[in-house]
């Protein structure tokens, strides 16, 4: 277990402390075509400052280093209740190491053990496929993006959003609307169509695991994924929110079914400093690739 | 870049107008949403901690203590300001308050309260956690941290040159209004 260990830890700091290249290239491009000697232009310049500095000095991107979310693809008969036990080991010393904030609070006392260890946190994901192969991703994502995270119980009738996809693109350009800069933009959305409440925002969250430059394979979704993010481009609202051209990165959109009563859209907001990461790991746990 | 050095009388902010890029050096004190909460409910400020003619930061940073001991502030970018809207305005006026640091903008109750008592919101980059805390030249202490936890507790930092643009004036300007509205309208004709 000592290695799988030393390969979370390093999972954790390098997902902690490094822009995945995807979401680089496309904060690069949201620089060259802001407007020169706008405040939008300048934020754009200290988050690539901070980028660079980030990584030389392997420390975090940003202090909220979030939620910490695990994903892990793993073969039959894989050992999930170890796996999850060094994890949760892994997440401590990484927060003594100052990879991680200590940041995370029992909800009804508001006290902080300083651990990042408790009720559903970190959080695991495990997911059986017929394959050899141990992928484990990790999604660190902070509380202001997620607070502007938004679900829609369609129809609604305020925003003339019926249950059709016209429906779904209106809901979510009000997601974008209502999030202004608290998200810390440009910012990427993962929606889910569909699911139960619980489902969809959590099939949401997952259509972040994609690259920033892959297509849907859904025509329709596709479609839709470029349409908000062209329109999303024209609102304004721009870095931060201090008006400007680049207001989203990207949309991944996925489907889920639903029962015929729900029709449930939910959007969740990823702030720049996407922090994801992941790996493959060997037999003993070593870092085989990084997926990122 | 406008540099604003302390001390932070009324005169130098009520100069500040909304766009303005500024480079702060002085002390700040970080507070955030257990700290508000608590100030507003009457708690007292502990000894040592002056916000008279001070700024709060909106901050939860990563501090570690190094090996003599030391604290040593890893990342320390702003959190989300709309949160403390219900007390911010309180505060401003009751302990003083000339610049209030966070990100995403505050509502109208604490630009009332800007406008009013001689207060600015400056904006912080969120996320740029590395960026600003290099301009934190010194931890000095730490207050209400067996209380709050690290990220929630009072931090008194020296900082020099940190970055933040003035997006709500004491004269009742704000950028946040400003760029919903003009979103609001931008929107209403793509949809």
């Amino acid at each position: 277990m000592k290695q799988l260990h030393d390969s979370l830890v390093e999972l954790i700091r390098r997902a902690s402390a490094e822009i995945p290249d995807d979401v680089q290239a496309a904060l690069l491009r949201s620089l060259e075509e802001e407007k020169k000697g706008t405040i939008a232009e300048s934020a754009l310049q200290i988050v690539q400052r901070n980028i660079e500095l980030a990584k030389q000095k392997s420390q975090p991107i940003c202090q909220d280093t979030g939620s910490i979310l695990f994903y892990v693809d793993c073969p039959v008969g894989f050992d999930e209740i170890s796996f999850a036990d060094t994890a949760r080991e892994a997440v401590k010393l990484a927060t003594k190491k100052g990879y991680l904030r200590q940041n995370s609070v029992d909800s009804i006392t508001g006290k902080n053990d300083g651990t990042n260890v408790g009720p559903g946190a970190p959080t695991l994901h495990f997911h059986q496929h017929r394959s050899p192969e141990v992928a484990v991703r990790l999604m660190l994502k902070g509380g202001g993006c997620e607070n502007v995270g938004a679900q829609y119980s369609l129809p609604i009738e305020r925003l003339k959003a019926d249950r059709d996809l016209p429906g779904c693109r209106k809901v979510i350009l009000d997601a974008v609307l209502q999030a202004q800069g608290k998200g810390c933009g440009p910012g990427v959305l993962g929606v889910c169509v569909g699911g139960d409440r619980a489902t969809s925002y959590e099939f949401s969250k997952q259509q972040l695991l994609r690259k920033l430059d892959d297509r849907n394979p859904v025509p329709e979704l596709d479609a839709l994924e470029q349409d908000i993010v062209n329109t999303a481009n024209k609102l304004g609202i721009g870095p931060m929110g201090f008006g400007g051209k680049t207001t989203l990165l990207g949309v991944k959109i996925g489907a889920a079914n639903r029962v015929p009563a729900s029709y449930f859209v939910s959007v969740s907001y990823m702030c720049w400093a996407f922090r994801r990461q992941g790996v493959t790991l060997g037999a003993d746990g070593q870092i085989e690739k990084w997926l990122y | 870049m406008i540099s604003l050095t302390a001390p932070f009388t009324e005169d130098k902010i009520r100069a500040l107008k909304v766009g303005d890029e500024v480079a702060i050096t002085g002390v700040l004190f970080t507070g955030r949403d257990a700290v508000h909460k608590y100030l507003h409910e009457g708690g007292a400020l502990p000894p040592g901690v002056d916000l008279r003619n001070g700024i709060l930061y909106h901050c939860g940073p990563v501090v570690i203590k190094d090996e003599q001991g030391q604290w040593k502030c890893v990342a320390a970018g702003p959190t989300t300001s709309a949160r403390e809207e219900p007390y911010q305005g309180q505060i401003i006026r009751q302990f003083g308050l000339r610049g209030v640091i966070g990100k995403g903008g505050m509502g109208e109750r604490t630009l009332a309260a800007c406008q009013e008592a001689g207060c600015v919101y400056l904006h912080a980059v969120g996320g740029a956690a590395q960026v600003l805390g290099e301009c934190i030249t010194k931890v000095r202490n730490v207050y209400l941290m067996d209380q709050f936890g690290a990220p929630e507790a009072i931090w008194e930092f020296e900082v020099k040159a940190f970055p933040a643009v003035v997006t709500m004036d004491s004269h009742g300007k704000s950028l946040h209004q400003e760029v919903l509205a003009a979103s609001q309208a931008e929107l209403a004709k793509l949809v």
